[in-house]
């Protein structure tokens, strides 16, 4: 199970930041948006196994 | 077999539908009749202001353009708050009786749990956080005590034409199946729901965001034993892409709302058949093979709209009339009950002129900021139960794939259900007193605890002002709240209210001669740590425009 660190108010706020950059990104280009997003984050942490964890998690339940 | 859909007039597979005839009122024969407050609108919201008004002696006319009362369940949940407020004008036993109370609910992602929803309910609480029951059931309890109340006049089948201020008082202009009268009004509460009439006469437009997602809402008739608590499917096998909530209620009644696609076909999607396949897909994903009927059902949108003022010179609006709020969080009617009992004790001191003619701005002030902070949570709820867009639409997937086995992202899911608004920083409240540490700040509502046998503290509330007190008060104290035009009351804690291990205390934060002052609507005016002196108290009363200075007795 992820710890995190972040608050439920500032949970919901990248919520709905998250949504709109996807509806800004549109369609098209939201996959590439996320990966971008998902490199930058990785970059941000600077922890592989942390990163491979999340992936796996991501990975988990796409088609429950 | 007949079902209870409508045709014509709603057949009710379990309510007797009254049908309340239309007498000629006063004006129509020929008599001189001016009222002090007209209401229009016999929902919920309006008997309860009507009723407010007569527990302090203020005599009402209730104008009501249907003959019987709300057609299927509508409003069904309502709140620990609401069930007070009810207490207030006499209806809450009727309604304990009948609902069905719950405490939690259970989110499902296609078929599998996410989240379950606990609402804190302990000993000390009297109601249950959340009760089912259908809001005819409802107006029926209310209308019960409304016909024992000589001060009320409930007036059916009388549509309001026209609204027009003149100066002191207002003009109303009725239309009846007699004919058309006018009457005069010195105070119009507009209490006519979400196509107020009084609104449209003033030329007054509710502001906000309309949403598009569609839900369809539906009662069945069915022996389902499960218990009472909130079901919620996100993308269920039954309906894909749907969103599917299921509410018990009384009279083996259950309440499915289901979401409609956004490509759905409106006029396709109401037809019975329709509906009929969709419930039934839904029953059996969830293994329920009784017969069922259908009772009712209804097309719905989520809106989040208010007017940009409730008070207009002598029109105030209360309930839909003056916000429209998304159903999800169940603030619809509980608001509207809050508005009636936040309006009803400060338009009778007006009428009696025991108060400034401030007080009634402070109803707007409050109650719309209210409205505001319900729009903040209920406007995060529509987001999840309806997403307004492609990238809402993906980031709900998400958050609700990532909790069936992470629980950081579990809280979005929450449905945010309805809690009571604090008036902390409303213009009748008194700052704090930084000397507490613990207990409820000015603005909020007073703690419930049990006293044994069944008695609550809050049941020694008065209907005007009260003072709890810690330790006996100061005589001009007790004499000035004995004093006030409603008398108020005096509950000494350690004399009236037994408090031999401190518990009330430690919740209130108290030490010996802290007291806490409670307006007629239950929320605290001002508290005192170290005691209350006449003129502190003095200072709380002109804060709450009826100090002696601004009050021209009448």
């Amino acid at each position: 199970m992820l710890e995190s660190s972040l608050d439920d108010a500032a949970l919901e706020r990248i919520y709905d930041a998250l949504a709109e950059a996807l509806d800004r990104s549109g369609r098209e280009h939201e996959a590439v948006f996320l990966a971008k997003l998902a490199l930058t984050l990785a970059a941000r942490l600077g922890n592989e196994a942390e990163i491979l964890d999340a992936i796996a998690i991501a990975e988990r339940d796409l088609d429950p | 077999m007949t079902e209870g859909l409508k045709r014509g007039r709603h057949q009710s597979l379990y309510f007797d539908y009254p049908v309340f005839p239309f007498t000629p009122p006063a004006e129509m024969r020929g008599e001189r009749s001016h009222h002090k407050v007209a209401v229009v609108g016999g929902g919920p919201v309006g008997m309860v202001v009507a009723l407010e008004l007569a527990r302090r002696g203020i005599a009402s006319v209730v104008i009501e353009a249907a003959d019987t009362l709300a057609e299927g369940s509508r409003a069904i949940c309502f709140s620990r708050r609401s069930l007070e407020i009810l207490e207030g004008v006499g209806v809450a036993d009727a309604v304990i009786k009948k609902a069905l109370p719950w405490t939690r609910g259970t989110s499902y992602y296609r078929n599998r749990p996410v989240y379950h929803l606990e609402m804190p309910h302990s000993g000390d609480d009297k109601y249950y956080p959340m009760v089912n029951l259908q809001q005819c059931w409802l107006e029926q309890f209310i209308l019960d005590r409304v016909a024992a109340e000589p001060l009320i006049e409930m007036r059916w089948q009388s549509r309001v034409s026209d609204v027009r201020p003149a100066g002191d008082h207002v003009v109303l202009r009725v239309d009846t199946p007699d004919g058309e009268y006018s009457t005069t009004t010195d105070w119009l509460v507009a209490a006519d729901g979400a196509r107020s009439a009084v609104r449209r006469a003033l030329g007054l437009k509710l502001n906000g965001t309309s949403y598009e997602g569609r839900y369809v809402i539906a009662d069945i008739l069915i022996k389902h034993d499960y218990p009472t608590e909130r079901r919620v499917w996100f993308d269920p096998p039954s309906n894909p892409g749907s969103t599917v909530i299921m509410h018990r209620q009384p009279d083996d009644i259950w309440r499915i709302d289901y979401q409609l696609l956004d490509d759905a076909d409106e006029a396709e999607e109401l037809q019975e058949r329709r509906i009929r396949e969709r419930i039934q897909a839904q029953l059996e994903m969830i293994g329920e093979t009784a017969d069922w009927k259908l009772d009712w059902f209804s097309l719905y949108k989520a809106h989040a709209l208010c007017l940009d003022n409730y008070v207009h010179g002598r029109v105030i609006f209360a309930g839909d009339a003056a916000h429209l709020v998304p159903i999800f969080g169940v603030r619809g009617l509980n608001s509207g009950l809050a508005d009636a009992n936040n309006l009803g004790w400060k338009l009778a001191w007006l009428v009696n002129g025991w108060a400034a003619p401030e007080l009634l701005g402070s109803y707007n002030d409050e109650r719309r900021a209210a409205t505001l902070d319900v729009f903040e949570n209920a406007i995060k709820s529509t987001k999840f139960m309806t997403p307004p867009s492609r990238g809402y639409d993906l980031m709900r997937d998400a958050v609700l794939s990532l909790s069936l086995t992470e629980t950081f992202a579990r809280p979005l899911i929450n449905p945010r259900q309805s809690v009571p608004y604090t008036y902390q920083d409303g213009p009748l409240t008194s700052p704090d007193d930084p000397a507490f540490a613990a207990g409820p700040i000015p603005g909020d509502l007073p703690v419930n605890l049990h006293l044994g046998g069944g008695r609550y503290l809050l049941d020694h509330l008065g209907a005007g002002f009260t003072l709890i007190s810690f330790g006996p008060p100061g005589g001009q104290v007790r004499e000035r709240i004995a004093r006030l035009p409603e008398p108020g009351t005096v509950v000494v804690v350690g004399e009236d209210v037994a408090d031999p291990a401190g518990r009330i205390a430690a919740v209130y934060g108290a030490r010996q001669g802290t007291a806490y002052l409670v307006r007629p609507d239950g929320h605290i005016a001002a508290r005192w740590h170290a005691g209350v002196s006449v003129e502190a108290l003095e200072a709380a009363l002109a804060r709450l425009k009826i100090g002696n200075a601004e009050v021209g007795h009448a």
